[in-house]
């Protein structure tokens, strides 16, 4: 276990608009298996972070355990972290996002933990429109011990271990958006090139915000029979579109027209650009998402890039109407009533 | 037949359907008692259902200020068919039966030995009242107005509750008072008023106030500036939250922009309830969860992690009678040890017992202090007698100048200023870290919370020297935390003595009175309330000094007694059981009872100690 980067850097490593170089936004050297897909999310974590110019103390990242829950530890070094318990992460990060709004609130979990032990959370948290990143390192199998078939391996794929497997997948984007989730993405660990401006459009939105990006097991699950390898998602995926993230602050507003290019300005003032390729897609109608989803799922392909975003969300925040100054740091005289109060309390229990 | 006669002492029992709204009219009752200043102590003996099932309503007077349950019926006022067999049981002898008769009592149900009292209630109703729900609202009204008069009740006490109750709403003032006037005169010129038991004003109550500990518990978490509140339905701890959310709503909302300065999430389940409360207090805030016995063994996983990682968490347990579901609505102290060393490996947990509401405010408050100030879980033991009964208690206050101990937490400034920080560094000896919240500072002070074994620097470890340093360190605390909660309180009979009871939470009322009873009778012993755990030091001295002493339990196993046993090491022999656990309040009766059969078959006679000694003597 070694957790000490080589303090090495390149001398003129860009620098983002805070002064951050990417090396700010590192964590410690993984100790995944090499080839890891958990590996090159982390990666595109810290790029889009670094490239938003977030503060990394004003975010927070948290997991629940097993290989994807491990990955936190990989980026952001300089952002707390909780590596919880399996399965519970939404309901850490509720209970954080509830008591401290102004900080950003990076879920990390796998498949196992998500789509099996935490499927209740999961939900619940989507459905309860949570403002966060939720990001599956989704890769079909239980790595930690040692490559046993997860919910959302397909059925009929195949591990290492070479049994199919015998039970149906579980779809976290479909189910994501059947539970009410505001933003719903999918990706692939080996294209950054979709990841980065997924991940920049989610931080960006908000509310629920869910990407199920399938990232290769290269020791247990990435085999020739497995439809979560390298090779199979590579030949099988087909994106909505490809996504640019433009941090702009200017309003852009654009009407969305199916075969061009469009702009979407988010909640913060900056704005995506879409190039879609699938036309039968409007990503921002839950019912086309649902459809399109579950004819990818009938064709044997796999559908990558935004699916669904609501743009007029509502978040917990909004919904419990809670002060706009964080209630970690209200203090007696913003909570407690005094003891004039409970004078007229007792009175009336008399 | 010689009937019970007695003034301001008495036990009377309402035999209801669940779901009529009988509730009310008994409270009303109990609360015209109060203010003619007298002691009371209602409590509700409810099924686990909505409507339609027996529910019972117990209210024992007592001039003296006895408030836990003595055990035996005085009065039973029956308007429940289902239960009726049952209900004229029940009453001992000499005592009363007040009855609907108009239906006429079954004859294979009477009794000669008490005395019978009918009361028209359904022909009174059906002669007033058209609408069926009115007929059945106000025959719970009209019973108490007959009440009223055959105990000699001062009538303008209950008309003023009434208007009191219904303040600003006349429409409901005077049908109301209308039903009371009804049974009052029904009673008057049909029954001889009074029976042999009555009541006068008295002067017993002083300043104190009628509360059930769990709204008194929600109040404690407003006052102790709790925001984040996030729980999962069930009974009896439901009404913590609905407190909390009912003063919030009153005092947390920004009159000019609306805003809450409080959040309150009803979790899909008691695992995401903790988490929440977890998550919440990891990041600054003041946090709750409220829950049951069933909900303990959920969160216990997550209390694991809060004790492992030292996350200040606030828990909650309104305990009723387990296993498994157990008797929902019944009462029990039977978590005691499934809360102590709650979540696998070593793990042990902070108990605080109240046992009035009083208590249930101010340790409810303190428990938030003493989360962050400790870093560790604080559970909270109350259980359904107390927290959804009213009870007579200490008025509730609160010092103004008090301040929130937020414990040790690290600003930005001083990580500027260059401060080592190790999320595990023992710094001050009190083996109490120094924690930072997430956002702080820049490139200071962040680091990684975690349930797995890391080293003083919350880096992961699996080094063995590493996590036994850690652990051992966690006992250390352990000790830090002793001098943090509060102590028991001992209570010495003036008599010089060997035997001694302890007790804990709702049993402190019973225990008092039954040990005024067994000192009537000869009996001296010293007691003790534990208040905490872990035990303080006086607890320990306490059981040292004496050569016997029993612990009185609402629980099967005896679980205190299994936890003193454990911490301290006592003998089986030192340390005698009395117990009660059928769910329903433990009484003075039963632990007089419990405590003289011990002391007979022991053939230990505390006051007798030197015949005792020659008997001994003789027989070896």
């Amino acid at each position: 276990m070694s957790y000490q980067l080589p303090k090495f850097r390149h001398p003129e490593l860009p620098v983002n608009d805070l002064g951050y170089t990417r090396a700010d936004y590192e964590g410690a050297i993984s100790t995944l298996c090499a080839g890891c897909g958990h590996d090159s999310i982390s990666g595109a974590i810290v790029r889009a972070c670094h490239e938003l110019s977030i503060e990394p103390h004003k975010i927070a990242k948290l997991s629940g355990i097993g290989c994807s829950s491990k990955a936190p530890t990989y980026f952001l070094g300089n952002s707390h972290g909780f590596n919880s318990v399996h399965g519970r992460m939404p309901s850490v990060v509720t209970g954080a996002a509830l008591a401290n709004r102004d900080l950003l609130y990076m879920g990390v979990s796998g498949d196992g933990d998500t789509a099996s032990i935490g499927m209740g959370q999961f939900t619940h948290v989507a459905r309860r429109n949570l403002n966060m990143v939720y990001i599956v390192m989704n890769n079909g199998c239980y790595g930690l011990t040692k490559g046993q078939d997860s919910a959302t391996a397909d059925r009929g794929s195949a591990s290492k271990k070479g049994d199919p497997n015998i039970y149906s997948a579980i779809d976290l984007c479909g189910t994501a958006l059947q539970m009410g989730a505001t933003f719903v993405a999918r990706s692939f660990s080996g294209d950054k090139e979709q990841l980065v401006p997924l991940i920049k459009a989610a931080i960006s939105h908000r509310g629920f915000a869910l990407i199920d990006i399938v990232s290769p097991c290269v020791t247990f699950n990435n085999n020739t029979k497995s439809t979560k390898s390298y090779e199979f998602v590579r030949e099988h995926a087909e994106a909505t579109g490809t996504i640019d993230f433009v941090p702009m602050h200017s309003e852009i507003t654009t009407e969305y027209q199916p075969g061009h290019a469009h702009e979407v300005t988010m909640h913060d003032g900056s704005s995506i650009r879409l190039y879609k390729m699938d036309e039968s897609l409007n990503p921002f109608d839950r019912r086309s998402a649902v459809n399109v989803l579950e004819e990818h799922r009938y064709s044997g392909n796999i559908l990558t890039g935004l699916i669904y975003m609501n743009l007029d969300s509502r978040d917990l925040h909004e919904v419990l109407e809670t002060s706009q100054r964080p209630l970690n740091s209200l203090d007696e005289s913003d909570l407690c009533p005094g003891n004039k109060m409970l004078l007229n309390i007792n009175a009336s229990l008399r | 037949m010689k009937r019970i006669e007695s003034v301001n002492d008495f036990v009377i029992k309402f035999a209801n359907v669940n779901g009529t709204g009988s509730a009310s009219a008994n409270n009303l009752f109990a609360k015209a008692l109060f203010r003619m200043g007298l002691p009371v102590s209602p409590k509700n003996i409810f099924p686990s259902n909505i409507q339609g099932l027996p529910t019972w309503y117990e209210v024992r007077v007592n001039e003296k200020g006895y408030l836990g349950r003595r055990g035996g019926i005085d009065i039973a006022l029956s308007v429940n068919p289902q239960s009726m067999a049952q209900d004229i049981g029940e009453v001992l002898p000499g005592g009363y039966f007040i009855y609907d008769n108009t239906k006429l009592l079954d004859i294979r149900l009477h009794r000669d030995d008490i005395s019978i009292i009918g009361v028209p209630l359904t022909r009174i109703c059906n002669e007033q009242y058209d609408d069926p729900r009115q007929r059945q609202l106000f025959k719970n009204v009209i019973y108490v107005g007959a009440l009223a008069a055959l105990l000699d009740m001062d009538f303008k006490v209950l008309t003023g509750l009434v208007e009191d109750q219904f303040k600003g709403k006349k429409n409901l003032v005077l049908p109301n008072i209308h039903a009371l006037e009804l049974g009052y005169q029904y009673a008057r010129n049909n029954l001889d008023c009074p029976i042999g038991i009555r009541v006068q004003k008295s002067d017993k109550v002083g300043d104190k106030i009628l509360l059930d500990g769990n709204t008194a518990l929600g109040l404690g978490a407003l006052y102790g500036g709790a925001t984040v509140a996030a729980w999962y339905p069930i009974t009896p701890s439901t009404s913590v939250v609905d407190a909390f959310e009912k003063y919030a709503k009153r005092v947390r909302i920004d009159p000019g922009t609306g805003q809450r300065n409080y959040a309150i999430v009803q979790a899909e389940d008691e695992l995401s309830a903790i988490g929440m409360a977890i998550g919440a207090s990891w990041n600054g805030a003041r946090s709750f969860t409220a829950t049951s016995g069933p909900g303990v063994s959920l969160m216990s996983e997550f209390l694991g992690l809060a004790y492992f990682a030292e996350i200040p968490t606030v828990l909650f347990n309104v305990q009723r009678a387990g296993p498994s579901t157990g008797m929902p609505t019944r009462t029990q102290q039977a978590d005691i040890l499934s809360c102590a060393y709650a979540s696998h490996g070593d793990t042990k947990q902070v108990l605080l017992f109240p046992s009035t509401p009083r208590e249930c405010f101010d340790f409810g408050a303190l428990s938030f202090d003493l989360a962050e100030r400790l870093q560790t879980p604080i559970i909270l033991m109350t259980d359904l007698d107390l927290g959804m009964n009213d009870n007579m208690s200490e008025p509730l206050s609160w010092d103004d100048e008090r301040k929130y101990d937020r414990g040790k937490v690290l600003t930005a400034e001083q990580l500027e200023a260059g401060v080592e920080f190790g999320r595990y560094l023992d710094v001050d000896g009190d083996a109490i870290c120094y924690r930072t919240y997430p956002g702080t500072h820049p490139t200071k002070g962040a680091f990684f919370t975690r349930g797995t074994s890391r080293n003083e620097y919350a880096i992961y470890t699996e080094k063995g020297e590493e996590y036994e340093a850690n652990m051992l360190r966690l006992l250390r605390k352990w000790d830090t935390i002793n001098e943090y909660v509060p102590a028991p309180i001992i209570v010495d009979c003036g008599m010089e003595t060997d035997t001694a009871v302890l007790y804990f939470g709702t049993s402190e009322e019973a225990s008092r009175e039954a040990l005024d009873h067994l000192s009537a009778e000869g009996v001296h012993l010293n007691a003790m309330r534990v208040r905490a755990f872990p035990f303080n030091q006086e607890v320990q001295e306490f059981i040292e000094r004496h050569k016997q002493v029993f612990v009185i339990e609402q629980n099967r196993d005896a679980q205190l007694r299994t936890l003193l046993m454990a911490e301290f090491e006592f003998g089986p022999d030192k340390l005698k059981s009395v117990l009660c656990f059928d769910g329903t309040p433990i009484s003075a009766r039963n632990i007089r009872k419990q405590i003289k059969k011990h002391l007979n078959s022991d053939n230990v006679l505390p006051l007798h100690r030197d015949t005792a000694l020659l008997r001994a003597g003789e027989t070896s």
